[in-house]
């Protein structure tokens, strides 16, 4: 497997220039001529479908969901980063790369961290252009706020609906390209597989969710933009219907695999209260600008939180990282909850939660300025738990929120398929080992307005593609291969639905994979994901047919590969024998309980190759080199 | 709690469809109600039988995936909340809840609850966007614009595309839809360039797709799970006229339809 990062010469702030004047480009008549097929409509496939279309390509969209709008990047609620130090606090691009490298526990690349802090800023312009309404002060400039991991005001944000806000500007972009006929929107369909042609990746097969026909499409290009894959723990603050099938897909048909057990568990979600429950819903890491984490100081308090007097709660991020205080980065504080429930101090009734206190932001600013910053999550959290956050602390818990893993790229953002290209959180590249808050927002756009548009086009210049259209060979066979393992499911005819089967896999990955790891759990979890999955095969009834609407098959197609795709990440994580970002392996932190990183060794990108149903991956390694930011321990306190 | 549901089911955009009964006991008054459907479903699943298809996907009320007409209102009679933010606390044990899917002929019926929104997209398609290419954007703070201003347009651009305007509108009306776009872009400056063409495309494909007519009934603003004024319905019945003062095109499509 070929690993070659192809990261341009030079300096790292002039990389990105040097690399843009050395790319080759396609003439501005020659575009019409290629055909870009883009999977995923969320901030990365819509911002890049329509940008694409802008330059003159065909481009064809696919999404599963009834409309582009509906991409889970919608749901993404606090806001985006950006370097442009309108708050004079002394931000600048180097600083928010420097961040960024440094809160991902120093395992991203350089380069395209660089890159994407250098673009950042172009993002604002765009979406303000776009007629993107973020907030504002009085005298009509754009408003900034504080999150995780930064001691600068860098994050721009819309209430708490950013996602929805920056989403439905890229959607507007791109409903302007299908308007002009450059792009084919096509919905409710489901990629199930990748075509390769004389290695070259040449188009994809999808199913028609709503006739379960099983389509082909070809192109001179693809462009996965699927997103993350945290759903593999059943529950998680994703969309229900978000997979890792398309990736997946796309690593058994050869693309690496890089770092797959890097998955973010969000410190501020509404805690499980049932069995029932279908997902967890995120509180914005914003609401720790102004929100105070504690809980008692003793364990099995029963108490009214009001009733606890100050001197028997414990701040405990403030206590532990006065620093950073309550904004310290989202593995920091998902790790400190779990210890402060793990020591028996976690409120609520199941005991696995911690208060989120805006009393004194309250007393502070007043209950209408705390409710024009937070008006719509203390909604969110009163329908669905029946308390106000202006009366009760908020009760919060971590829970599954971002793959910072996905299919390796290059800086061209090009997977080992050559031809296969993966944008946002589909990819790898940018976040390390930890993601810091507003930063998924701003790769995805990067990714899709700044980066894509402009390395695509030199692969597309530089290749002598042969005519390929979907009566190829390839195609049938890659039909044929769909049609059977959808068969395949439904003719198992077993006992139990599929959601038990899911439920199943996510307590084996959160209890194994999921907030600390040992090398004892991960054996077991190695152990018990193949027999479940052998049992899925035996056991599973799934009712209908393949023609048609049938809900039960789409979601038994996508377990199927997570029933699979769960041990690479125990692999993965099996073999880093370090702790960094979101990874703590048990075997490896101080005294104190932080992670213990291993630079001499874990310095890396794992990169997992496909060898075979239920066979081990192989590893593959991509060194890390840090030229421009000093390796040091993380510390926010 | 005990529940009694009539689901309507209809195997696909041909076939006739029926209400049909469901006991769906044991249910938790902390669930949402779709989670009362996974319940359900994961039953029916078990049997062997087919699941019921309803559409949904974030779960938190901002994807617009979600729909489902719950006794007669769409989303249900809690204000300014989606199915998928319903709670069954809000219902009774013993309670019967009749399920139906959005009713428009702009919204035909794919399966059961699902029904088909493509219209929503090619109203957008028509006009709802700021034309401006990726690299052509200025500073951002280049413009001041007013809090005030900012603010209305965040109202309006909260709009998550559901249907439920439609869905409760007597003549199926997406109005409420098309003027939350045209005013989000009618607020800001960046939007004034292709005010007229904007409003004028926009209702005429809203027209095409067999949406009906406004009649101030405001019955779609009682429903939208965003809270989404009918004042931005006003907005937009000024800025159709005023393309029919600015452009050709608005004057020749006025003539054609006569007055009122």
């Amino acid at each position: 497997m070929n690993l070659d990062a192809k990261i341009p010469s030079g300096p790292i702030e002039k990389k990105w220039d040097n690399h843009r004047f050395n790319v080759k480009l396609v003439n501005p008549a020659n575009k019409r001529k290629f055909n870009v097929l883009v999977v995923g409509s969320g901030l990365a496939g819509a911002s890049a479908a329509a940008t694409l279309g802008e330059l003159g390509y065909n481009v064809t969209c696919f999404c599963f969901q009834d409309s582009a709008r509906r991409a889970h990047s919608i749901a993404a609620q606090g806001g985006i980063n950006a370097a442009k130090n309108y708050t004079n606090d002394g931000d600048s691009v180097f600083r928010l790369f420097y961040d960024t490298v440094k809160g991902g526990d120093f395992r991203s690349r350089e380069a395209n961290v660089y890159r994407l802090a250098q673009v950042s800023a172009n993002i604002i312009d765009q979406a303000v252009a776009q007629g993107v309404p973020f907030a504002r002060e009085y005298g009509g400039l754009l408003r900034n706020r504080s999150f995780g991991g930064a001691q600068v005001s860098r994050t721009f944000y819309a209430q708490g609906a950013t996602g929805q806000q920056l989403l439905l500007g890229a959607y507007s972009a791109l409903n302007r390209q299908i308007g002009a006929g450059q792009v084919k929107m096509v919905t409710r369909c489901e990629m199930q597989d990748l075509v390769v042609i004389n290695g070259q990746a040449r188009g994809i097969v999808v199913r028609d969710l709503v006739t379960g026909d099983i389509r082909s499409y070809a192109g001179d290009a693809v462009v996965l933009a699927t997103g993350g894959y945290v759903n593999v723990f059943y529950l998680s603050t994703n969309a229900m219907g978000c997979n890792v099938t398309a990736t997946f897909q796309a690593y058994k048909r050869g693309a690496g695999f890089a770092n797959p057990c890097f998955t973010q568990i969000h410190p501020t979600a509404i805690p499980v209260s049932g069995d029932y429950q279908s997902k967890l819903t995120l509180m914005s890491e914003s609401l720790r600008n102004d929100g105070r984490v504690w809980v008692p100081k003793k364990g099995g308090d029963k108490r009214r939180p009001a009733d606890i007097p100050e001197n028997e709660r414990d701040y405990y991020l403030e206590r532990k990282y006065p620093s950073f205080g309550n904004l310290v980065p989202r593995d920091i504080a998902s790790r400190s909850a779990k210890e402060v429930c793990d020591e028996g101090r976690g409120v609520g009734e199941s005991g696995l939660a911690v208060y989120l206190d805006f009393r004194d932001a309250i007393k502070r600013l007043g209950e209408s300025n705390v409710r024009e910053r937070y008006g719509n999550l203390f909604d969110m959290y009163q329908k669905i738990t029946g308390e106000s956050p202006l009366e009760m602390p908020m009760r919060i818990y971590p829970a599954p929120h971002y793959s910072m893993g996905g299919l390796w790229v290059d800086y061209n953002l090009m997977s080992t398929i050559p031809g296969l290209h993966v944008i946002g959180e589909a990819n790898f590249s940018d976040h390390g080992a930890n993601r810091l808050g507003a930063s998924a927002l701003m790769q995805g756009l990067a990714d899709g307005y700044f980066v894509l548009p402009y390395t695509i086009g030199n692969y597309l210049a530089s290749q002598k593609l042969t005519a390929v259209d979907t009566d190829h060979a390839a195609f049938r066979e890659a039909e044929k291969g769909v049609a059977a393992r959808l068969d395949s499911l439904l003719a198992v005819q077993g006992t139990k639905p599929v959601d038990a089967f899911h439920r199943r896999l996510g307590r084996i990955m959160w209890d194994k994979c999921g907030l600390s790891r040992s090398a004892e759990g991960l054996k077991q979890a190695l152990e018990e994901i193949p027999k479940l999955r052998d049992e899925f095969w035996q056991d599973v009834r799934i009712p209908g047919v393949a023609k048609g609407v049938n809900p039960s098959l789409e979601r038994a197609a996508r377990v199927a590969d997570f029933l699979e795709f769960a041990e690479i990440m125990c692999w993965d994580a099996l073999n880093r024998e370090e702790s960094c970002g979101c990874h703590l392996r048990e075997e490896h932190q101080t005294q104190e309980g932080e992670a213990l990183r291993n630079d001499q060794d874990y310095s890396y990108v794992s990169v997992w190759e496909y060898k075979g149903r239920g066979e081990k991956p192989e590893l593959h390694k991509e060194p890390l080199a840090f030229e421009n930011v000093k390796l040091s321990t993380r510390s926010y306190k | 709690m005990n529940i009694t549901l009539h689901v309507w089911r209809q195997e696909n955009a041909a076939a006739e469809g029926r209400m049909v009964q469901f006991e769906v006991p044991g249910i938790n008054p902390d669930m949402s109600f779709l989670e009362m459907l996974d319940v359900l479903n994961e039953r029916l699943e078990q049997d062997g039988k087919e699941t019921i298809a309803f559409d949904h996907d974030c779960r938190e009320g901002v994807c617009g995936m979600c729909s489902l007409v719950i006794n007669g209102v769409p989303h249900g009679d809690q204000p300014g909340t989606t199915t998928c933010q319903l709670h069954m606390r809000h219902f009774k044990d013993g309670d019967s809840i009749w399920v139906e899917p959005w009713r428009a002929t702009a919204f035909p019926i794919l399966r059961d609850l699902m029904v088909d929104r493509a219209a929503f997209d090619r109203i957008q398609h028509a006009g709802g966007y700021i034309a401006v290419n990726t690299g052509a954007a200025r500073d951002a703070n280049e413009q001041p614009i007013a809090k005030g201003l900012a603010d209305a347009a965040f109202d309006a651009a909260a709009c998550i595309g559901c249907g439920a305007c439609v869905a409760a509108c007597p003549n199926a009306s997406a109005m409420l839809f098309v003027a939350a776009k045209v005013a989000q872009y009618t607020y800001l400056p960046q939007g004034q360039p292709e005010r007229a063409r904007r409003a004028l495309r926009m209702v005429q494909q809203h027209d095409a797709e067999g949406f009906g007519a406004c009649s101030n009934h405001r019955e779609c603003e009682a429903v939208c799970p965003k809270s989404i004024s009918t004042e931005v319905i006003a907005i937009l019945n000024r800025e159709y006229l005023r393309s029919a003062l600015l452009t050709n095109e608005g004057l020749a499509e006025a003539a054609e339809r006569g007055p009122g």
